[in-house]
C-alpha cells in the first residue's frame, strides 16, 4: 500500500490516507457540535470539550449521559471508562512519539484509536513517528473545526448514518490492522479472541469495558513466534 | 453550569492523564523487549475489538445489517489489497446504498 521510492515519497500516500480520515473525522464533528448544541448546551461546551479532551467516543458518550440527565458524576466516569484504553496506546506508541520534553506532552494529547493505528501500520521507525504526527495533528485541527462548525451550523447535514459514515471508522481500522493480522499468527488469535471476548461482553457491561477486557486476548498470544507484530 | 465545566475538567484532565503514561515512563523506565512486543499486539488487540464492537454494536444492541454487511465490504477490499481510500469509501458507500434501498 506504502510503496517507498525516496526519503519524501512515502509521505504522500501517507497525507493522502490520513486525509480521508480527516474528512470523515471531521463530519463526525460537526455532527457532535450539532448534537450538543441541538440538546441545549451553549456552544462553547462541545468546543471548549473537543480542544481539552479530544476523544470522540468519550465525548459523545459525556453529552449523551448529559443530556439524558445522567449528571455530570455518570458523565464524566463513562467518559473515563472508555478511555482508559489510551493508556495502553500511549504505552504502545511511547518511542514512536519521542523524547523530547515538548514531544511527550504534546504527542500525548494526540494518542487516538486513528493515529495509533496508522502509526503502528507503517513499516519502519521513521515513517511510523511521521505517521503519527502527520495524521495526529490533522485530525486535532479537522476534528476540532468539525466541531466549531457544527455548534455554530446546528443540524445542517441531517442525520450522517445516510452517507453510511457509521461504517467508515470500523472500515478505517480493518485496513490499518489487517497487515499485522496477516503476518503474526500469535496477534492474529490474541486479536480473535479478544473481539470475541468484547462482543460478548457489550450487552451486558458499561461501555468501555468491552475493548478493555479484549486485553485478556493476549493470554493466547504466548511467545509470539519472533514476528513482529505491528 | 458549573457542575458541566467540573465534568469537563475532569474527564479532560484524566483523559491526558492516561495519555500521558506511556511517553513520560519511555526512557526513563526500561521495559523488556518481550513486554514491549506485547504492548504493541495489545495495541492491535485494542484496535480489533473496537473495530468488532464498533462495526456489529450500537449502544450496547444490535447495529443493524447495513453497518457491518460495509464494514465486511471493506475487509475484502483490503484483503485484495484496496488502496485505503477504496476501502474506506467502499465500506460507507455500501452501506449507505443498503440504507437507501431500506436495509437498517
Amino acid at each position: 500500500m506504502m510503496a517507498s521510492l525516496g526519503p519524501l515519497a512515502p509521505l504522500t500516500p501517507l497525507v493522502r490516507d490520513s486525509a480521508l480520515v480527516w474528512l470523515a473525522s471531521g463530519v463526525v464533528g460537526v455532527s457532535f457540535g450539532a448534537i450538543a448544541v441541538a440538546g441545549g448546551l451553549p456552544v462553547w461546551v462541545p468546543v471548549v470539550m473537543s480542544l481539552i479532551v479530544y476523544a470522540g467516543s468519550a465525548q459523545f458518550s459525556a453529552v449523551g449521559v448529559l443530556l439524558a440527565g445522567g449528571g455530570p458524576v455518570a458523565a464524566a466516569t463513562t467518559g473515563l471508562l472508555l478511555n482508559t484504553r489510551t493508556l495502553a496506546f500511549g504505552l504502545a506508541v511511547a518511542d514512536i512519539i519521542g523524547r523530547g520534553r515538548i514531544a511527550r506532552l504534546l504527542g500525548a494529547h494526540l494518542v487516538t484509536d486513528e493515529t495509533v493505528a496508522f502509526a503502528l501500520a507503517q513499516p519502519d521507525p521513521a515513517r511510523r513517528r511521521a505517521a503519527f504526527w502527520i495524521s495526529g495533528i490533522g485530525l486535532f485541527a479537522v476534528w476540532n473545526l468539525g466541531v466549531l462548525a457544527g455548534a455554530l451550523a446546528g443540524g445542517a447535514l441531517g442525520d450522517t448514518a445516510t452517507y453510511g459514515l457509521d461504517a467508515a471508522f470500523p472500515a478505517v481500522l480493518v485496513a490499518l490492522v489487517l497487515p499485522a493480522l496477516r503476518e503474526g499468527p500469535a496477534v492474529r488469535r490474541s486479536a480473535l479472541l479478544g473481539a470475541g471476548l468484547a462482543l460478548a461482553l457489550t450487552p451486558a457491561v458499561p461501555a468501555g469495558v468491552p475493548v478493555l477486557v479484549a486485553l485478556a486476548g493476549l493470554t493466547v498470544y504466548g511467545r509470539g513466534g519472533g514476528r513482529r507484530t505491528a | 453550569m458549573s457542575a458541566t465545566v467540573a465534568m469537563m475538567l475532569a474527564l479532560a484532565v484524566g483523559t491526558y492523564a492516561f495519555r500521558l503514561v506511556g511517553p513520560v515512563l519511555h526512557g526513563r523506565v526500561e521495559l523488556p523487549a518481550r513486554v514491549q512486543e506485547l504492548l504493541s499486539a495489545g495495541a492491535i488487540v485494542l484496535l480489533v475489538a473496537l473495530l468488532a464492537t464498533g462495526a456489529l454494536t450500537e449502544a450496547g444492541g444490535f447495529a443493524g445489517w447495513a453497518r457491518p454487511a460495509g464494514v465486511l465490504v471493506a475487509g475484502v477490499l483490503a484483503w485484495r489489497g484496496a488502496p485505503f481510500p477504496v476501502v474506506v469509501l467502499g465500506a460507507a458507500g455500501a452501506t449507505a446504498v443498503l440504507r437507501a434501498v431500506g436495509v437498517a
